[in-house]
């Protein structure tokens, strides 16, 4: 297990410099000159420009920067806004709302999903399966823009319950609509797998002993059938909460929540290199970690994995 | 432990001689399915008594499995339906039980062995944990003292380094040794009834005698009832102390095991014994009764058994034979033979 740890640890390093590198040019080749930008439609001072350019660095070769930009990381620092922030606080603003944001929807869909699954895949073909399919369909299909239009309408417009559009990003309770917009396509998903899941161990050999032993039958689902059914459920999860750490530009977006989508979203429609690259090296990192939480976490659910 | 070994055998006691422990009477199941009523059990009656081995046998589709589901109220229900019959234990008709009292049955007065342990055991749980939970859930037993049971256990079915391995998970051990964790699982409480599903089916030659000496001497030891579900006439021979054939829901026919083995009064047992390989035959035709076993969507009129008899008479495919005593050629009464053949009498004395 510890050597297992190790090694998924070092191969880490690799995909984070490949990864790094790779957007490092990507958002170098964005078209336009972000400095010039600056100016907006005006005509560029050429002396003021380049004094500009030689600040941020953007007047050595590509090669050069690059050089540049990956010893500046791996000492810890990622940089500089156009504007002179430092990209570090920028991160550090937009990933607790992102954090808390992406919890709560995990919970939900976690909760909720597996829930409706579990019910659905133990009454198989009765109405409230069929009822949870219907639902879960829609989920699916329903474009996210329009599900958070709806929900605004519905919530915030007709009973008023909350405001249309969260004005403090770091509050749990107006984070909670946002996140169950968020949260309700992989909600869709959980409930269907553990529906399939739950619906196949059912049948399980082990399952009918667990009867003949005379358990009772909250001990034959709970302890039985959910520890098995819920092996390739949390293997989509894990995945899924690196996912939504990443932030949501649409959901974020609709609800005007100021997380690393919104961040992200705005720093690559003002061409900042060195804010974009510094967000896909946090999340590479958050999306590493939560693999490998996901792989040890399925040694745990099933002990026939084992890992040397 | 005490106390639970107490009440069994205050309650052995109370049974009163001559009344067996389970007795399943007139029995009939059916299968709903989209195809059709299949009758997987029509009208089987058969008894055992506290430390006696009944040996059940049959082919796939006998209804020998979905009897013993029946009785331990595991079968799917539905498909399943038990349309008519009762099941007494200790005189007491289960099937008109209610869901608890039946569950608390189950696993502490009546315990099941399955065929394959490995899918029968629950993969991601310890041995430990699985046997334990008896203790745990019957018992109300701490977690501690129910992994000391389960080493207790485990130590009684001959597990090498049971408290070494009491935290391994199913996989990790042999066939033999899971069949043997799950002989443990059914003792854990000791019942008084033990019903085994094919137990040794699924394990090497040499690791099936193991088991099945050791199942024997565990039912001797704590002096239980054991209803032995097999189609394989060699396990029985050593263990049963009698024997009930069952074809297309039926049986067709009981016998002490040494008496059926001589003697049998059915074609279908002759046919089952003739086609067992034996070593003073070697280079001969293995023996094979013909065609295949029945559909029970479309079981045939008259005997069951009647397409594939060698002897089958009009009368046969007409009309369905009742379970005749059998008697001996003075016709003095043979103990507890019984034939459902019209023409038992040449079969058996012919």
């Amino acid at each position: 297990m510890g050597r297992f740890v190790a090694r998924r640890l070092l191969q880490m390093i690799p995909v984070f410099l490949g990864t790094v590198t790779i957007i490092f040019f990507m958002t170098r080749m964005l078209p336009g000159d972000p400095a010039a930008a600056m100016w907006g439609d005006k005509a560029a001072d050429p002396a003021q420009l380049a004094a500009f350019k030689h600040r941020m660095g953007l007047d050595v070769s590509i090669g050069r920067q690059y050089l540049n930009y990956m010893g500046d990381l791996l000492t810890g620092n990622f940089g500089e806004t156009m504007a002179g922030r430092k990209v570090i606080d920028v991160i550090g603003e937009a990933l607790p709302v992102t954090v808390r944001l992406a919890l709560l929807a995990f919970v939900f869909e976690l909760v909720v999903g597996v829930t409706i699954g579990l019910f659905s895949g133990l009454r198989r073909g009765k109405a409230f399966d069929k009822s949870a399919l219907v639902l879960t369909l829609l989920l699916i299909s329903i474009p996210v823009p329009v599900l958070g239009f709806i929900f605004q309408n519905v919530f915030a417009i007709q009973l008023k319950w909350i405001t249309p559009t969260v004005q403090d990003s770091m509050n749990l309770g107006q984070l909670i609509l946002p996140a169950v917009v968020l949260g309700s396509i992989s909600l869709a998903y959980v409930a269907r797998l553990t529906r399939t899941s739950i619906a196949e161990n059912l049948k399980a050999d082990y399952m009918r002993t667990a009867v003949a032993k005379g358990l009772p039958r909250r001990k034959v689902i709970g302890t039985h059938l959910l520890r098995n059914s819920m092996i390739p459920v949390v293997t989509f999860l894990g995945t899924d909460l690196g996912a939504l750490m990443g932030g949501a530009i649409v959901t974020e977006g609709i609800f005007n929540v100021k997380g690393v989508g919104n961040a992200l979203y705005h720093a690559i429609n003002l061409n900042e290199g060195a804010t974009v690259s510094g967000f896909v090296v946090v999340l590479v990192l958050v999306y590493l970690a939560a693999s490998l939480i996901v792989d040890l976490l399925y040694a745990v659910l099933d002990p026939r994995i084992r890992y040397a | 432990m005490t106390t639970a070994l107490e009440k069994t055998t205050a309650a052995k006691d109370r049974l009163v001689p001559g009344t067996p422990l389970l007795e399943v009477r007139d029995l009939h199941v059916e299968f709903k399915t989209r195809d059709g009523v299949a009758k997987a059990v029509n009208g089987v009656n058969y008894s055992v008594a506290a430390g006696e081995t009944l040996a059940v046998l049959g082919e796939s589709g006998s209804g020998k499995s979905v009897t013993a589901q029946t009785i331990m109220g595991i079968l799917d229900m539905p498909p399943g339906r038990v349309t008519a019959g009762e099941i007494l234990f200790r005189g007491q008709d289960m099937l008109k039980m209610s869901n608890e009292q039946r569950r608390k049955i189950r696993g502490r007065k009546i315990a099941m062995i399955f065929q394959d342990a490995l899918s029968s055991l629950n993969p991601v749980l310890s041995v430990g944990y699985q046997l334990g939970e008896m203790f745990r859930v019957h018992e109300g037993a701490s977690r501690k003292e129910a992994k000391a049971k389960a080493i207790e256990l485990m130590d009684r079915v001959r597990i090498p380094a049971a408290a070494q391995r009491v935290n391994d998970f199913p996989h990790q051990f042999s066939g033999g040794m899971r069949q043997r964790i799950m002989i443990a699982m059914a003792l854990a409480l000791e019942p008084d009834l033990i019903i085994a599903d094919e137990p040794t089916t699924a394990l090497d030659v040499t690791v099936q005698a193991q088991v099945m000496d050791l199942l024997a001497e565990l039912q001797a030891e704590y002096h239980m009832g054991l209803i032995l579900i097999t189609h394989d006439l060699g396990v029985v021979a050593d263990v049963a102390d009698k024997i009930a054939v069952m074809y297309a829901g039926r049986i067709v026919e009981t016998a002490p095991v040494h008496e059926l083995y001589a003697r049998p009064a059915h074609p279908y047992t002759k046919g089952l014994l003739r086609s067992i390989p034996r070593l003073d035959q070697k280079g001969e035709e293995l023996y094979a009764i013909k065609g295949l076993p029945p559909n029970l969507y479309k079981v045939p009129a008259g005997c069951a058994f009647n397409p594939r008899c060698d002897v089958a008479t009009d009368l046969c495919r007409t009309e369905i034979p009742a379970l005749h005593q059998v008697t001996d050629r003075d016709g003095a009464e043979l103990a507890g033979r019984k034939s459902a053949c019209h023409l038992w009498k040449e079969t058996l004395h012919g």
